[in-house]
């Protein structure tokens, strides 16, 4: 790892105003070192997809909890590649019941953390998936 | 005593509806620190209200009429995302959003299909709804005076508390200052048109969710429900001809006897603030009449069988704490929409603490508790001083718009999460009396895709068969009411009984007051 701290982007997606956890996730992050950019709520996929791209985020990240991760997600594969993104990882936290998990990682995502994960596997996973 | 009937317990021992000592405190009397009534549930138990709603609208009634079917005595309705921010079933944003968290609803023609065979005089309905609250609200007093109910004899709640929406929840549409006016219109409107119905709902309940503790989720309720008192006061209203109709809904997740002292303590104190800080006269606008019951924060996704416990405390606590309507969170909520199964069992919950264990028998059978009482007080103290200490920061309305209560309760929710991950604060199934698992076999709500389709295809119907040139004439009416700062309810009245969608009531609102950008800080 570099110098230059880890660029990292929580999100919101779709309409779902819960954001606690993406909040304690957020503030998390910072603390443990990473530049932290959070999107505030009822992004779409586009508006993610051009943060990240502008911020130049190393970690796209996304909160979601009221269950429309499958369509949002499959929509979000397809931008992520036209905007030139593919390239950083994809994280998801939240309500994500684990039968879901294989569809999402066939869509890219790269690590899911559901609502009980603690702060320290987050952070973690992201300094080895960057080492 | 002919109003009621004598009870004795097993034992024989007739249990009196009220225990005092001479002189001290009854309930129904003020401050009505042990009740807003004199004989409480002795006369009539807690409303039933379980939150529910799903997909198509046809779903929905299905669902309502099971829960009346199983007991339940009041309705209380999930709208779906789309609805609850004011967008159409077809808008882009609303894609694999329709009828996902609750019923999907774009115009008049869905509440005619989620009401059908449901008495509205018997049976009262709150719809959980807020940044499209006014919309809502019409759609439902036009289906009332299509059925022939008289708006002057309709009951009924809706939450429209859009200013914790901007701490907790998320659903806001419009900037801070044009949602107080919309809130402040349809109380005005209500005053005047539908007397009897309770417009406002001020939720504490999300704002503890988002990481407020029991005090300051009183606190900021209370300085909420002051900002809405203070504005229709400003349009020539007196305190007398509204501040009974105020509602509050309120968490129950917590140490029991410090969540019964909090409304114990919240009652007293909203009574004193009416009578003297707004010189009320009639009893009735004094009292913090409310829903308890529900403390989703509490759950855990973990062994989520143990929520069917902690649901069954926290409607003993609410039982204890007087309140006037109970809906409880279901034990599967950490996944999914509640199954039919799961609805029922929070039902039953409520009803063997009626039928069975004896809550209903006497009034506030803590109060006279030294640890209650004492509680009881300093809480009180409590809830004042963070209300004063709002105060003197320059308000509620400006500490929401500029984000720091948001910034407060954030922070805290952080703590409270690592003394969780630490160990301090102590969790069942979370940090201790942990049992190593795969993912529960819990049974999963389903949600389906052709319910979209449905919705959307009946969206067009609708457009298609009424009369446009009536609807273009009503949202216009709309925009030019909310631009002169007339009352927009009577236009948006006309524009639902037009079969104007949500979405176009919404963007002739939006048109005039434009969007609320959130202040993004973590």
């Amino acid at each position: 790892m570099s110098g230059k701290p880890l660029r990292v982007l929580i999100s919101k997606p779709g309409l779902d105003g819960h954001d606690v956890g993406a909040r304690i996730v957020a503030r998390s992050l910072m603390n443990a070192g990473f530049e932290v950019i959070y999107t505030g709520l009822r992004k779409s996929a586009r508006e993610i997809a051009t943060t990240s791209r502008d911020e130049d985020v190393d970690v796209i990240g996304m909160s979601m909890l009221a269950g429309s991760h499958i369509p949002f997600c499959t929509d979000f594969a397809g931008i992520r590649v036209e905007f030139g993104i593919a390239d950083r990882t994809w994280l998801l936290g939240g309500n994500i019941p684990k039968r879901d998990e294989g569809e999402l990682r066939k869509l890219g995502v790269d690590g899911i953390f559901p609502t009980g994960s603690s702060l320290e596997s987050i952070a973690e996973f992201i300094r080895r998936k960057k080492s | 005593m002919s109003e009621i009937e004598p009870v004795r317990n097993e034992s024989g021992i007739e249990i009196d509806p009220v225990y005092a000592p001479e002189g001290g405190e009854l309930p129904g009397e003020f401050p009505f620190t042990r009740g807003i009534h004199k004989l409480m549930y002795r006369k009539r138990p807690w409303t039933m209200r379980q939150y529910a709603g799903f997909g198509t609208p046809e779903e929905t009634n299905k669902r309502f009429h099971y829960l009346l079917e199983n007991g339940q005595t009041g309705l209380n309705v999930a709208f779906d995302l789309p609805t609850q921010v004011g967008l159409d079933s077809d808008d882009e944003m609303a894609r694999g959003e329709v009828g996902r968290v609750g019923m999907s609803v774009d115009t008049l023609k869905d509440f005619e299909i989620a009401f059908d065979g449901i008495d509205l005089e018997k049976i009262t309905v709150s719809l959980t709804i807020n940044g499209a609250a006014p919309a809502l609200m019409a759609m439902y007093f036009a289906l009332a005076e299509k059925r022939g109910f008289d708006l002057k004899r309709l009951r009924g709640t809706a939450q429209n508390d859009i200013l914790k929406e901007f701490i907790g929840r998320g659903t806001w549409i419009y900037p801070v200052e044009p949602s107080i006016r919309l809130v402040t219109d349809t109380i005005e409107f209500c005053a005047q048109q539908v007397p009897l119905y309770s417009p406002v709902s001020v939720c504490g309940y999300h704002i503890r969710e988002s990481g407020a503790n029991p005090v300051q989720e009183m606190a900021y309720a209370f300085c909420i429900a002051k900002a809405y008192v203070d504005r229709v006061l400003q349009r020539g209203l007196s305190i007398d001809d509204f501040a009974s109709r105020l509602s509050f809904n309120f968490n129950v997740h917590g140490n029991l006897f410090e969540q019964v002292s909090k409304f114990r303590a919240g009652r007293r104190l909203w009574a004193k603030i009416v009578r003297d800080e707004y010189g009320a006269d009639n009893p009735k606008s004094m009292w913090m009449r409310m829903i308890a019951g529900g403390g989703g924060g509490g759950l855990t996704i973990e062994q989520p069988e143990n929520n069917i416990v902690r649901g069954a405390y926290y409607a003993l606590i609410s039982a204890l704490s007087g309140t006037q309507t109970m809906a409880l969170c279901s034990y599967d909520e950490a996944y999914t929409i509640p199954t039919e199964k799961a609805a029922r069992i929070s039902l039953r919950t409520m009803q063997i603490l009626i039928e069975e264990m004896g809550l209903c028998d006497t009034v506030d059978p803590l109060g006279g508790s030294h640890f209650i009482e004492s509680m009881t007080d300093r809480m009180e103290e409590e809830i004042r001083a963070v209300m004063k200490d709002v105060d003197e920061q320059g308000g509620i309305v400006e500490a929401i718009a500029g984000g720091h209560i948001q910034n407060a309760v954030s922070l805290q929710a952080y703590g409270r999460f690592r003394e969780m991950e630490n160990g301090k604060v102590r969790k069942v199934g979370v940090n201790c009396h942990r049992v190593e698992e795969e993912e529960p076999k819990i049974e999963f709500h389903p949600f389906r895709e052709e319910d979209c389709r449905t919705q959307i295809a009946r969206l067009e119907k609708v457009r298609r068969e009424r009369d446009s040139a009536a609807v273009k004439k009503a949202t216009r009416s709309i925009s030019l009411d909310a631009g002169k700062g007339r009352n927009v309810m009577p236009a948006i009245l006309e524009a639902v009984k037009s079969y104007a969608t949500v979405g176009e009531i919404t963007g002739s609102l939006v048109d005039v007051f434009g969007r609320y950008k959130e202040p993004i800080r973590f």
